[in-house]
């Protein structure tokens, strides 16, 4: 037992880090707030580490993976995080491409893993709906079978930046009158320039527009485009949220997190003094940086038994529900930090020549409050922590 | 990184867990704890033979070239069976003195006693008024040409009544609370001038209050220089946070399992109580908790030799997140078990008190919450 990298392992680490010190976007460099970014913006880094085969390092080697071990990944991850790296969005890269390198037949192989690879098609997720969210099963969107098409109606919710999306992964009820809810479910692939698809817009308490509502309406798919078996798609669907939750933890970024609110807490003061100082205040930030210590350790240990060739297990909830409220506490944390600039609405006093400069309070508070509303959604998405711990009393304590 | 144990470090683990789950069951030890002696000196002599009490010693003084990771398991399943055996005190702090600062003849002629189970030790480190700060004392020892002389009062030495030596700290200079003139001394439980008022902890132990008055050692009871031993102290008291760390996860992994095993059996309303999501969501935390308290466990352990800083925000990190974790799954448990919970003929209360007082020892969560500030 031991803690050390290998020799290997630190000599892997030189060289991501001097690979992203040479490669990475110089105008990416420190971003405040991710919905402040374009759609390049977003798909920058994605595409650069597409041409040097690094974009899908989880993915099996044939697929275009990177063959890295578990702990070279956390090492890759950790390296990104260091400079706040604006990493490839998770639709394509941990969520569909797996989906379809697992379950998808050898043309939807070929048509859709290189452009997820290479970042030039952009995947959004249709599973929630206004309906349907923890209670998954529920949802009513259907695809009628007609001829060589599905027919699909129905709304789905939270569509996460839809709004740049080429492509779409839905979850439609195909069969009506199965037994359980979650039989009767079908996996397919939508082009979302499809006559019938409508994105909408949904402003969040930040005020800023990351999430959709998705109306289809009549909306003619292709049959080739269902993935896997006709009403199997829940076993496709649990086996996505699986992936979705590794790696969710965030223990780097919140490590560089946390380093970001010693520098804010030492450069406020109360009384005179460094707010870090306080001991109230420092003793908050001990517990957080113990409580991340203690994730990082549980992540390296779920890490290890996939290198011994177990897969995302229901470990993987835990590491969903403490990174989440790590997450969390350090945006809190962060907002009681910057004091009275917390209040300053960033939209409002953002200058319009452009500039990145903050006209009011340090630039550090410019977005403590957006950030703290915005992180409210981790603890809600990827199946709620609630959802969680119903998973863990199921699949762990057997109740 | 690798967290995978050795195939002798496997092989201890079955032996000891064989061993508590054969001879160390619950009416056995509740006998046992219950008896005059208030332990069992046969399973002292057990663990001497299968070699547990020579396993983190090297091989050069008798031991199996072992470290704290075997420490580390030894404890762990200490903590599932509640034992009361006195490893930490006696391997783990008299043994960490010794091995690292002791003279060539402290090491023959202790620490060979230590491994075949001939000598029990006790750490005589806390004061009435020192709270958790080992340089806090009140206890002196002036030299005196070739002797000390000892004056004060130990407070809650645990396994006192067991040992037949003592390792003591006394200030040799300095003032009160000074980091220097603290020393460290191995003291002859028998010496002239020592006296005790044994008695019962609450979690199934013993322990004593311990009086010297004038007792005079030899100059050759130091152990390490004179006056500074107050890093030898830290470095061998982290060594016991992560083994006592281990102990209550193997506590808190049986008061979970314990906890479980309840909530399928008891029916309340026409159901098994564990049914209940309320209850499912609470034993789902302590699940967590317990986790979260095992990572920290390793990452303590494996951090003791490391350069000092990070060694003690290890040690302190370790026995805040665990501290809370034992605290938590302690309660809970109890209060998942109802009314049975809070009496004495169910197991559960007893792990609950252990997991209690373990806080207690060598600093509680907000002394290291404040030792991981200073650190930072």
């Amino acid at each position: 037992m031991n803690l050390e990298f290998t020799p290997e392992e630190q000599a892997f680490r030189e060289e991501v880090r001097a690979f992203i010190a040479e490669n990475y976007p110089k105008h990416l460099g420190d971003v405040g707030l991710r919905e402040d970014l374009s759609r390049e913006d977003f798909l920058a880094w994605h595409k650069i580490l597409g041409e040097k085969g690094w974009s899908v390092p989880a993915w099996p080697t044939q697929y275009g993976g990177t063959g890295w071990t578990p702990t070279q990944r956390y090492i890759w991850s950790e390296e990104n995080a260091r400079v706040n790296a604006v990493m490839p969005l998770p639709f394509g890269v941990s969520m569909v491409g797996p989906v379809i390198y697992t379950f998808g037949n050898e043309e939807q192989k070929a048509k859709h893993l290189p452009g997820i690879r290479s970042g030039d098609v952009w995947w959004c997720q249709g599973y929630s709906e206004p309906g349907a969210g923890s209670d998954l099963a529920s949802l009513k969107t259907t695809a009628v079978r007609d001829g060589d098409h599905y027919v699909i109606n129905g709304q789905k919710t939270w569509t996460t930046l839809a709004q740049y999306a080429d492509w779409g992964f839905f979850l439609c009820r195909t069969d009506t009158d199965a037994a359980k809810p979650q039989e009767g479910i079908s996996f397919i692939l939508v082009d979302m320039k499809t006559p019938g698809v409508e994105v909408k817009p949904i402003k969040l308490l930040d005020g800023g527009y990351e999430v959709n509502e998705t109306w289809l309406t009549d909306v003619r798919v292709p049959v080739e485009n269902l993935v896997g078996e006709e009403n199997k798609g829940w076993t496709y669907a649990k086996f996505l949220l699986a992936h979705e939750r590794s790696g969710i933890a965030g223990v780097a970024r919140s490590k560089r997190g946390v380093e970001k609110l010693r520098e804010i807490a030492a450069n406020e003061t109360v009384d005179g003094e460094p707010l870090i100082e306080d001991f109230e205040f420092a003793r908050k930030v001990s517990q957080l940086e113990i409580d991340l210590a203690a994730l990082e350790i549980t992540e390296l240990r779920t890490l290890a038994g996939e290198q011994a060739g177990k897969g995302p297990g229901p470990e993987s909830s835990i590491l969903k529900i403490k990174g989440t409220e790590i997450q969390q506490r350090l945006t809190e944390l962060t907002l009681e930090a910057v004091g009275s600039y917390a209040a300053p609405y960033y939209h409002s006093v953002a200058n319009d020549d452009g500039s990145n400069e903050y006209p009011v309070g340090p630039d550090y508070s410019s977005h403590a409050a957006e950030t703290y509303f915005n992180m409210r959604k981790t603890s809600i998405y990827g199946g709620s922590n609630e959802i969680q711990r119903n998973i863990i009393t199921k699949m762990i304590l057997g109740l | 990184m690798d967290f995978n144990f050795t195939e002798e470090q496997d092989m201890v683990r079955d032996g000891l867990s064989r061993l508590v789950r054969e001879q160390y069951d619950w009416e056995t030890r509740r006998a046992a704890i219950a008896s005059d002696a208030g332990w069992r000196p046969e399973i002292w002599a057990q663990l001497a033979e299968l070699g547990i009490l020579g396993m983190p010693f090297s091989e050069e003084v008798g031991g199996f070239g072992g470290g704290a990771v075997d420490a580390m398991i030894v404890m762990e399943e200490f903590g599932k069976g509640l034992v009361v055996e006195p490893f930490v005190p006696t391997v783990v702090c008299a043994g960490g003195f010794l091995k690292h600062a002791g003279s060539e003849a402290q090491r023959e002629e202790h620490l060979s006693a230590i491994i075949d189970g001939s000598r029990v030790f006790a750490f005589a480190y806390a004061e009435p008024r020192g709270r958790y700060n080992y340089a806090d004392l009140e206890t002196t020892a002036k030299k005196d040409g070739d002797s000390y002389v000892l004056n004060g009062h130990k407070a809650v030495v645990i396994g006192a009544p067991w040992a037949s030596h003592l390792v003591v700290t006394a200030r040799t200079g300095g003032g009160r609370r000074d980091a220097e003139g603290v020393s460290v001394f191995i003291v002859d439980k028998s010496a002239d001038g020592i006296t005790t008022r044994d008695y019962e902890t609450v979690d199934g132990r013993r322990a004593s209050e311990v009086y010297f008055e004038n007792v005079s050692v030899p100059a050759d009871a130091l152990i390490g220089e004179e006056g500074a031993a107050l890093p030898l102290i830290e470095q061998v008291t982290d060594e016991a946070i992560a083994a006592q760390c281990a102990e209550a996860c193997g506590a808190m992994k049986v008061a979970h399992a314990m906890t479980l095993e309840y909530s399928k059996q008891r029916k309340q309303f026409g159901v098994p109580i564990g049914k209940f999501q309320v209850l499912q969501h609470r034993m789902v935390d302590m699940y967590t908790a317990y986790e979260t308290a095992v990572s920290l466990t390793y990452l303590a352990t494996l951090k003791l030799d490391a350069g000092e800083k990070e060694r003690k925000r290890a040690a302190s990190s370790a026995k805040v997140g665990v501290g809370q974790s034992a605290r938590f799954v302690g309660q809970e448990a109890v209060q998942i078990h109802g009314g049975n919970g809070v009496t004495d003929e169910y197991a559960i209360g007893h792990y609950f008190k252990r997991l209690t007082i373990f806080e207690s020892e060598f600093g509680s969560v907000d002394h290291h919450l404040k030792r991981h500030i200073s650190l930072a």
